[in-house]
């Protein structure tokens, strides 16, 4: 048993976990109608590859990842793809964003699953696999794990010694990991070999809160039964050793510096359920298509279900009976989940539990008062931050300022906010302030990409222009040039000329010889009187042809 | 005395050298004030200022012949931090000049009959077409300058203000009563 560390601060809200672990996982029967947003992971959303009216089989790629950091998302079972479009999502903003509407067939017929044998795999190819599978973070970020696997700024990935698996679930309420550890637990331990493999790190430790005995000792008996060097560590019970930055500091006593990844230090983390989907998705061939979630709070029947992506929420919520004072939903835990806009949207990757809210269990805060400068904030804070400082740049909109105190190692834990005698919504305004920030570097990026594209425009207008007069000044020399070269060819030329006249002329010699030869054809075989007609037109023409020649030549004599 | 004197010469001289060389060996390219409000400027390159851009415009702040209040796309908060590098005190927009919200333009394909006034007059070539083909707002690159309005024969183009969504979502201020209201 190796030595434990301590993170600064950390608090101890009550846990309420014991009401979600009498009963086993539940699977959830399938609904009538599943929404699947195309973005249920950190990055950009994945492009649909299927249209309305199209037949899908569970398992079915149905958006692929379209950039660096994204992730593929995949048909949850068989069915029909009814739309795609904006649907309303679990996102803080309640903002709608593209999902697609399938209509399950009810038989759930699966694509071809195909196993891969890992260990006689390039680890590219599994990177891949797992990008395109749909696997991502399971702890709540979402980030995609193939990223986390791969060898950044100039590591090479066997410079990860240790590899963590992080079962610590801190926050109060949630117990998917723990149910999951407690029934699942060979598939777990097996989904870190496959990790530590993929990362060639010698020594995986996992982290459990001490509040979780069964899991624990459930995830030894596995390590034991698949004869892993695993360590199953158990961890005190603090919020937030879930946090990865806290919980390597815990079981490796390893800080991860200020604006730095923990590769960096040599070690990676990953949460269990993440390990155990990377272990359905290679031993049984499985994209990401269900995941474990906790429901509780203020609900007759509190516990964990296994459910499909793409359930909507209000048909997860109707299995555990929410109680009829319940006035809303938190998706995630109480101290960093989000409300949920409405019943209507869909579960995703990153729903690891959704709380009934009542205001028996979390009573209204009371009155925001004034910031007393105390400091318990900055005694609480995991990260090593002054909360209060943060707070005040944040509220003064002193963006600047805020990064000087490194507002981006905030972990958005709360317990500042938990600590806060004048209750302060601490989190908020580090959340908005962040947002900001972000929103402030893509406006740079962007005017910098404007002044680029400005620049160069102007250059090329520039370079027309200048192409422009010389290619007129190159005619005129090119003209000059002509000028001298006439005078001194100009017999020649002369020449030419007169050959030109002598064919014109005898072209015109033989087109009146031509025309009168040609006698035109309505002259004979004419009466007297049609010839004295004649006769008397052709004197009268004449005569006019004579008039018009005086006429027209006498001003000019 | 004179010893003081050739010493002190020679000393104004050496420095005098040390200073001319230095003024040729480190000279500044270009005007460094001018780089820093250029850098601060939003870059949608469409003459609101007065000016046939946002380098123009940088350059008559930093010749002090432009005031600091004539960009609004900029926003208020493209003058707070002008009067921050400028050291003046910020000044409020004129009633002419009123920052609008952000958008970027829109070509009603059915409408446009492939002119390419607009492409011409885009300053920062985020439409694309040709002669008689329709064209087309690459809408990443548009800055919303408003230069393509003004030529288009048949007013085919409109300004679409950029919506909300979950990319480009913020968290908001909080705001909350510090006493409750009774």
């Amino acid at each position: 048993m190796s030595a434990l560390f301590k993170f600064n601060g950390g608090v101890h809200p009550p846990t309420h976990k014991a009401e979600s672990t009498t009963t086993p996982i539940a699977v959830l029967p399938l609904p009538t109608r599943l929404v699947v947003p195309f973005r249920q992971h950190a990055g950009d959303a994945a492009t649909p590859i299927v249209k309305p009216g199209d037949h899908v089989l569970k398992g079915q790629l149905i958006g692929e990842p379209q950039g660096f950091v994204s992730s593929a998302v995949h048909a949850p079972t068989s069915g029909f793809i009814e739309s795609i479009g904006p649907h309303p999502v679990a996102h803080p903003s309640g903002l709608p964003d593209i999902c697609a509407v399938l209509i399950p067939d009810g038989k759930e017929t699966w694509i071809e699953k195909v196993a891969v044998d890992y260990r006689n795999t390039p680890v590219a190819e599994l990177r891949d696999h797992l990008r395109i599978s749909g696997i991502v973070g399971l702890g709540g970020a979402t980030f995609p794990s193939d990223i986390k696997l791969r060898p950044l700024r100039g590591h090479s990935i066997q410079n990860i010694e240790v590899l963590i698996l992080n079962g610590a679930e801190c926050e109060p309420y949630i117990t998917c990991d723990d149910m999951l550890m407690r029934e699942r637990a060979t598939e777990v331990v097996r989904g870190g070999e496959i990790l530590r493999f993929m990362l060639g790190a010698g020594k995986v430790l996992i982290g459990i809160e001490d509040n979780k005995p069964e899991a624990i000792a459930a995830m030894r008996a596995a390590v034991a039964a698949g004869n892993l060097p695993f360590e199953v560590v158990s961890i005190p019970t603090l919020y937030p050793s879930g946090s990865a930055k806290q919980l390597i500091r815990v079981l490796t006593g390893r800080e991860v510096p200020s604006g730095q990844l923990p590769t960096d230090i040599g070690v990676q983390c990953f949460n269990v359920a993440t390990a155990y989907s990377v272990a359905r998705c290679f031993e049984q061939g499985e994209p990401m298509l269900s995941r474990i979630v906790t429901v509780t709070g203020n609900v007759t029947q509190p516990r964990n279900y296994e459910v499909l992506l793409g359930t909507p929420i209000a048909d997860l919520l109707a299995h555990s009976q929410p109680k009829t004072d319940t006035r809303g939903y938190l998706m995630g835990g109480p101290m960093m989940g989000t409300p949920l806009p409405s019943t209507d949207v869909p579960l995703v990757k990153a729903s690891n539990c959704f709380i009934a809210i009542s205001d028996a269990l979390f009573p209204a805060p009371p009155a925001t008062l004034p910031c007393i400068r105390c400091g318990r904030c900055a005694e609480a804070c995991p990260a090593d931050l002054q909360p209060m400082d943060l707070y005040w740049f944040a509220r003064a909109k002193d963006f600047g300022k805020t990064q000087s105190y490194h507002l981006f190692d905030c972990i958005e834990c709360g317990a500042c906010a938990y600590v806060c005698p004048s209750h302060i919504p601490l989190v908020q305004y580090y959340r908005f302030a962040k947002s900001e920030i972000r929103a402030r570097e893509q406006d740079k990026l962007a005017a910098d990409r404007a002044r680029e594209r400005h620049e160069y425009r102007e250059f090329r207008m520039e370079r027309e222009k200048r192409e422009k007069e010389e290619k007129l000044r190159a005619k005129e020399r090119a003209a000059q040039a002509a000028k001298p070269a006439t005078s001194d060819e100009a017999p020649t030329a002369s020449d030419a000329a007169a050959e030109a006249r002598r064919k014109i002329q005898d072209a015109l010699a033989q087109a009146k010889a031509q025309s009168a030869e040609a006698q035109p054809r309505n002259t004979e075989n004419l009466t007297p009187e049609q010839q004295a007609d004649i006769a008397e037109i052709e004197a009268r023409r004449a005569r006019i042809r004579e008039l018009a020649k005086s006429d027209v030549e006498a001003p000019k004599e | 005395m004179l010893a003081a004197l050739l010493a002190m010469s020679a000393i104004a001289i050496v420095l005098g050298a040390v200073l001319g060389y230095s003024a040729i060996k480190f000279r500044v390219e270009g005007n460094p004030l001018a780089d820093k409000i250029d850098a601060v400027l939003p870059q949608t390159q469409c003459g609101q200022c007065g000016y046939p851009g946002c380098r123009p415009y940088a350059d008559a702040i930093a010749n002090g012949e432009a005031d600091i209040n004539l960009c609004p796309p900029g926003g208020e908060e493209g003058i707070q931090k002008l009067a921050e590098l400028l050291g003046v005190e910020p000044k409020p927009f004129g009633s002419d000049a009123q920052p609008k919200p952000k958008s970027v333009a829109f070509i009603d394909e059915n409408t446009c009959i492939g002119c390419t006034l607009c492409i011409q007059a885009c300053p920062v070539d985020a439409i694309s077409g040709a002669a008689k083909q329709m064209h087309t707002i690459i809408a990443a690159e548009c800055t919303g300058c408003e230069l393509c309005l003004p030529p288009c024969p048949v007013d085919c183009i409109s300004m679409l203000p950029i919506e909300e969504n979950v990319t480009n979502w913020k968290w908001k201020y909080p705001v909350f009563a510090l006493r409750p209201s009774k």
